[in-house]
């Protein structure tokens, strides 16, 4: 047997992979509850894509067809609905967990030097699932994905100039019908997803070269052992992953209980308006995105005007790219800022509290709030490089605390 | 009169797209407390079948489905639950009325009824279901609290009464309110096991499904446990590195040190 492995590793580097990736790759060892998110999120995408195969393999992309071939899934196919209910709830899944390791790295500074080009594609990663989780939504048809996709795509109108000619090619027509389904389909199962992957891959790789952040913010790879290894490090493998495969046991149960007791979460997961078949002649009272891209949808909102909305949209989407040169603070994590940590909490209940808005029906008794919300999310990033410079801060420990 | 023409050419969605703004204005009426179980579907099916189903499709939902998840045999599927003519075992149900007889007879089509209960919510259903009252005004003489101009005639009426728009009852029905409510309850039922119908048997494996998952996590935290043990007694293993992981660990101190 070894002589098969030895004249394999001749040929290819996998002993050295898995070295350099997981028996050798020192990880700190104070990793708490949130670190988990990584390693599901992958875990999701491997999820996704196995369901998504069988959900495309009985899927039609045709504006006649595609509304009935999704309920044959659900009401003819064996299993279909454990696919599609599958597919379906993990994209909300997907997004708490982007929002829980998002929300880590906020935390912990682990965007900061030399984690920033870690942050970038991390950040950007979430950028393409926000587009794949929308090509996703319009493919099954129902009178919401008609919506979304006619309001969607009439965003990139507002692009100067040559605006309506690009709404044209994204949806393959003067409006959203067969064509648009075929290029949803082709970009949400292939191109666009290729690069999502590609990301995901850079993602880990940046991760290893650099290394992983912990708790308390501080580089570990600073203490080492005689033996040239971090003193607060462990390697990831079999540390991690046996601890990240308890991970996944509690999220698997978790992930059941919503599939089999309660698939459509009463309405957010997969909302009513998908019941009713899409109708080009019947407009929704109100077209509301998903929860993931509500608070988005809640600032587009809360600007009158359809350009300025857009510009705000655009902006709360871009700014956190800038978070590495923005966080101008000599300490990484806010375990010792106690002022970042404050503003961290108040953004991350803007962040929902505008999501919960921007699913409810336009009202004006709503607007304050999402005006409100708006500004402190702008007013965040608008504001940290200024408050991170003067900030109080607490004596950061030697070693990791455990 | 102008506003209402055009509404009833856009055909049922339009209708229902109103009947779910209704119900977003409206706090829905709390169904009686049924449970949701296989004997209140096949309670709310049958009667489904004997009144509903002339008029209205089930079309996603075949017969032998149907059958297959209640537990009925196909002879009873068909005495019991295929009256309207065409009826086909191995097809979803159909009406017995024609789309062309509802055109003629209630301006539109009757809606398709399939995913009804997922759209709208069974709440609403009930209550837009108990909210019929007689209004002289309208064509067919009803008219409906939760649902404007709706243009389904109350056929419930002979069991629940008819009564006016202030709740006055003129006509009194073949069964008492608690009995009606549940009967109507029970179409509810059915009408939200035909717009889910993996639900029994989501219910049957979903605890299986969820408890082999606890044991994985249960057996996967001992296994951690005793991995862990290492690291806290400081006795983890550290593999030595080689060239190719050291490098890069260097790098990454350096630039930390410069910033």
């Amino acid at each position: 047997m070894s002589k098969v492995i030895d004249w394999f590793n001749a040929r290819f580097p996998a002993r050295e992979m898995v070295r350099e990736h997981m028996t050798e790759y020192y990880a700190p060892k104070n990793f708490n509850i949130l670190y988990y998110a990584g390693s599901l999120l992958l875990l999701m995408m491997v999820l996704q894509v196995l369901s998504g195969f069988f959900l495309m393999a009985h899927y039609v992309p045709t504006s006649q067809d595609a509304y009935n071939s999704v309920q044959g899934i659900m009401y003819d196919t064996k299993w279909g609905w454990l696919v599609r209910y599958m597919h379906v709830d993990g994209v909300s899944l997907i997004f708490i967990l982007l929002y829980l390791h998002m929300g880590r790295g906020l935390l912990y500074g682990s965007y900061r030097n030399p984690r920033e080009l870690l942050w970038v594609i991390g950040y950007l990663i979430y950028v393409l699932m926000m587009g794949e989780a929308f090509f996703g939504y319009i493919l099954p048809f129902g009178n919401l994905s008609y919506w979304a996709g006619q309001v969607i795509t009439s965003i990139i109108h507002a692009v100067p100039i040559i605006g309506p000619g690009l709404t044209t090619l994204a949806r393959g027509g003067p409006g959203v019908g067969t064509a648009t389904l075929e290029r949803f389909l082709a970009l949400h199962t292939v191109l666009w997803f290729l690069i999502l992957a590609a990301c995901i891959g850079l993602h880990i790789l940046a991760l290893h070269k650099v290394g992983s952040n912990n708790p308390d913010g501080i580089e570990i790879k600073d203490r080492k052992g005689a033996d040239g290894t971090p003193l607060d490090g462990i390697p990831f493998h079999p540390y991690y992953t046996v601890k990240d495969i308890f991970g996944v046991g509690v999220f698997l149960t978790l992930f059941a209980a919503i599939i089999f007791y309660a698939p459509t979460m009463h309405g957010v997961f997969l909302e009513r308006t998908t019941f009713f078949r899409a109708n080009p002649m019947v407009s929704l009272p109100d077209v509301t995105p998903p929860w993931y891209l509500a608070p988005y949808y809640a600032m587009l909102r809360a600007v009158p005007n359809k350009y300025e909305g857009i510009v705000l949209m655009a902006l709360a989407v871009v700014l956190p790219f800038f978070m590495p040169w923005l966080d101008r603070c000599k300490v990484r994590s806010s375990r010792y800022r106690p002022v970042y940590r404050f503003m961290i909490l108040l953004m991350a209940v803007t962040f929902f509290t505008l999501a919960y808005v921007g699913e409810q029906p336009p009202l004006p008794k709503y607007f304050l709030i999402e005006r409100l919300g708006a500004a402190i999310y702008i007013g965040f990033y608008l504001l940290l490089p200024i408050i991170s410079r003067f900030e109080p801060t607490r004596p950061v420990p030697e070693r990791v605390r455990s | 009169m102008r506003k209402t023409l055009p509404r009833a050419a856009l055909g049922p969605l339009f209708a229902l797209a109103t009947a779910a703004h209704a119900a977003v204005m409206k706090p829905p009426v709390a169904p009686p407390s049924v449970p949701f179980t296989k004997a209140t579907v096949i309670a709310g099916a049958q009667f489904f079948a004997d009144h509903c189903s002339a008029c209205h499709a089930v079309s996603n939902l075949r017969y032998k489905r149907m059958g297959a998840d209640l537990g009925l045999t196909k002879a009873m599927i068909k005495k019991s639950f295929m009256k309207p003519g065409g009826a086909n075992y191995l097809k979803g149900m159909r009406p017995a009325m024609t789309q062309a007889q509802a055109k003629k007879w209630f301006g539109l089509p009757a809606p398709n009824l399939s995913h009804m209960a997922r759209a709208l919510g069974p709440r609403f259903l009930y209550t837009y279901l108990t909210s019929f009252y007689w209004d002289p005004k309208r064509p067919s003489g009803w008219n409906n609290h939760v649902f404007p101009n709706v243009a389904m005639p109350y056929i419930l009426a002979p069991w629940g009464g008819i009564y006016t728009k202030n709740g006055k009852l003129l006509v009194p029905g073949r069964e008492s309110p608690a009995v009606f409510d549940r009967h109507v309850a029970d179409v509810v039922a059915f009408l939200r096991y035909a717009s889910d119908p993996s639900v029994f048997e989501r219910r049957a494996i979903g605890r299986y499904v969820i408890g082999a998952f606890v044991l994985l996590s249960i057996l996967a935290y001992i296994l951690k446990k005793d991995y862990w043990r290492e690291v806290w007694g400081n006795r983890a293993r550290r593999p030595k590195s080689s060239p190719m992981a050291a490098s890069p660990a260097k790098t990454a101190a350096e630039t930390v040190k410069d910033c």
